[in-house]
């Protein structure tokens, strides 16, 4: 089954890649000793876009689905959190809010990706039917400011959005700074491997070839619909991931982090990095949110103009990403230092091996 | 036995009738080529039989299943596999990748790879099996769909115009392909322009013109009707 976690899908592969995985685990795991509370913080604030990163990544890069919508459901798994912790209570309560909060945005992601997929619904359309919803739900949540939109005892409140949720906790312990910076780095690392296994598998072989050419794909015997909606359901459950603790993180969630602006920024991170492979949209996604706090505590307007400049220029120079340009160039320089006999031995390993599935 | 049957199949696009009111059948184990000029519906009625358009009236059965309302890849499942007119291959992924992609259903582990090789090599696609599809030429990527529909091992195989861009050896070997694999018992239908190569192999010839059957039977036969040799030669649109 580890076998799988390089395959053909995914750049970046042999021992060279595992190490520099390794090294960056390893300053990742002792940053907090060194950094200061403050910085440890944002890393982990950070940390809880990278899952929706990672699942338009597989839905768009791999599946060849543009889904415009991804925070439609970040916002129904953070609602969903916030709703869920509110009235079952804190404590260990809140650890099943969030796989609760996350199934439900898979479940709402499942009826919405069946009706488009089995509706015909593909390309551009794909993209236009997830946003209308997104827009339709951020819409919706902004009147529901009146004492009478409540569930329960969560109070959804409009604009002004909903508070008063514990953060994730294991009874008594509030998974709160450096705990949680070590929680996000796991699921990160978990996550990212299984969908490299994922992409690498007979599954990902299939969602990459129904990406390529849906027509052959069926005409291969696989029933691509079932392929995209798993895809999407997958896609759109990470996202909720990020949803649910964004809400947990910041004790909070607004109709703001579901409308337009919000919802544009994932594309702009996974175009900006490369959607097709993981690993670049891992890492570019990192450093452009890392660099959009930067600018942003500077100023808010030009952080926004400089990430539309951004999607402009990768649009135009650089269509494939540029994390994903960056990457390839590095690892070409590397492999044409090496001896030629290394060579043969990578353009044998480039091969493809057999799953065990 | 009839593996195929296509029973009063008619297919409009708008105001074109591409396929009007075809019987065809196709019988268990035999070699069976349809042939006629461009724009006949042969590719057509191939689309209508795997599922792609679904017939306006008419239909289809394979294996005596009703299949007119299936889905293609219910079809496919069934045992039969394409390869269609204008290559149809993962232009983004390795070739050995679509191999493998054809190949995954039905075999995993160290066997697929053997299987993945051995295909390689017949269809001369081993040097070239690290490149994607979408660098081949035209020829070998019509090598490598027939490869594809071959690893299926389908009960029907549905090659439209395989030789398309092949040099003159290569539609031999095709053809000494399509014969082996015959004898070992697929049921090939063809569709072909290349009489040469429709000779080689055709045990039976269905003619098709402007959508309807036009003739039918041994290519000797149908050799010596002189209407077929009119149409080919487009004698009939004179007038
Ligand atoms: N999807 C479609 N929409 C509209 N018209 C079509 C479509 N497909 C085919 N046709 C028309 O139907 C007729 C038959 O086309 P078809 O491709 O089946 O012919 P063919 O016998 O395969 O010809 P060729 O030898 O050139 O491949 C043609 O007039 C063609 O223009
Ligand atoms: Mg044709």
């Amino acid at each position: 089954m580890f076998k799988l976690l390089d395959g053909s899908q995914t750049l970046g592969r042999g021992p060279t890649f595992w190490s520099c995985f390794l090294v960056v685990l390893a300053a990742a795991l002792i940053y907090p000793v060194f950094a200061d509370s403050y910085d440890v913080g944002n890393f982990s604030y950070f940390f809880i876009w990278i899952f929706m990163a990672l699942g338009l990544c597989l839905m768009w890069g791999y599946g060849g689905m543009l889904s415009f919508g991804q925070t439609l459901f970040f916002g129904i798994s953070g609602y969903a959190y916030g709703v869920l912790a509110i009235n079952m209570g804190g404590g260990s309560t809140t650890i099943v809010a969030l796989v609760l909060s996350i199934i439900i945005a898979m479940i709402a992601a499942g009826i919405l990706g069946y009706f488009m997929i089995w509706g015909g619904i593909s390309g551009i359309f794909f993209g236009i039917v997830t946003l209308s919803a997104t827009l339709v739900l951020a819409f919706f949540l902004g009147q529901t400011a009146g004492p009478e939109w409540r569930i329960g005892s969560a109070r959804l409140n409009g604009f002004n959005g909903m508070k008063g949720m514990d953060p994730l906790a294991i009874g008594d312990f509030y998974i709160e700074g450096v705990a949680l910076y070590y929680v996000m780095v796991a699921l990160i690392v978990i996550v990212y491997l299984a969908l490299r296994m994922l992409v690498n598998s007979r599954i990902g072989n299939v969602i990459v070839a129904t990406r390529e050419n849906p027509q052959r794909a069926e005409m291969l015997g696989y029933d691509v619909r079932k392929y995209q909606l798993l895809t999407f359901t997958i896609g759109s459950g990470l996202a909720g991931l990020s949803g649910a603790l964004y809400t947990s993180w910041g004790q909070f969630i607004t109709p703001s982090s579901i409308g337009l602006p919000a919802a544009a920024m994932p594309i702009v991170w996974v175009a900006f990095s490369g959607r097709s492979d993981l690993t670049a949209t891992l890492v570019g996604s990192f450093l452009l949110l890392f660099g959009f706090q930067t600018i942003t505590v500077y100023s808010q307007q030009a952080a926004l103009v400089l990430m539309g400049a951004l999607l402009l220029a990768t649009v135009m120079l650089a269509p494939q990403g540029f994390v994903l340009g960056v990457g390839k160039l590095v690892a070409d320089r590397w492999s044409a230092r090496r001896q030629r006999s290394s060579k043969l031995a990578l353009a044998d390993t480039s091969r493809l091996q057999p799953d065990e599935t | 036995m009839a593996l195929v049957d296509v029973k009063g199949v008619t297919k409009r696009f708008g105001g074109l009738t591409a396929v009007s009111d075809v019987d065809l059948t196709v019988n268990v184990g035999e070699v069976h080529c349809l042939i006629g000029p461009n724009g006949a519906g042969k590719s057509t009625l191939f689309k209508l039989i795997v599922g792609l358009y679904p017939p306006t009236r008419g239909t289809i059965l394979f294996d005596s299943i009703d299949i007119t309302e299936e889905r293609p890849f219910a079809r496919v499942q069934r045992g039969m596999s394409i390869k269609m007119q204008a290559p149809s291959v993962f232009k983004e992924l390795p070739v050995r990748q679509n191999i493998q992609i054809a190949l995954q259903k039905r075999l995993s582990g160290a066997k697929r790879v053997v299987e993945e090789d051995r295909l390689l090599e017949l269809l001369n696609l081993a040097p070239d099996s690290g490149k994607l599809a979408g660098a081949l030429s035209h020829g070998q990527q019509q090598w490598l769909e027939i490869g594809m529909a071959l690893a299926l091992q389908p009960q029907l195989l549905l090659l439209d115009e395989p030789t398309a861009g092949m040099s003159p050896e290569e539609t031999f070997r095709t053809g000494e392909l399509i014969q082996s694999l015959n004898a070992e018992g697929m049921t090939v239908l063809v569709v072909e322009h290349d009489m040469a190569f429709v000779r080689q192999i055709a045990q039976r010839v269905t003619v098709l013109h402007l959508g309807k059957i036009f003739a039918r039977g041994s290519l000797e036969a149908i050799i010596q009707d002189e209407k077929v040799a009119e149409i080919y030669l487009g004698k009939t649109h004179v007038h």
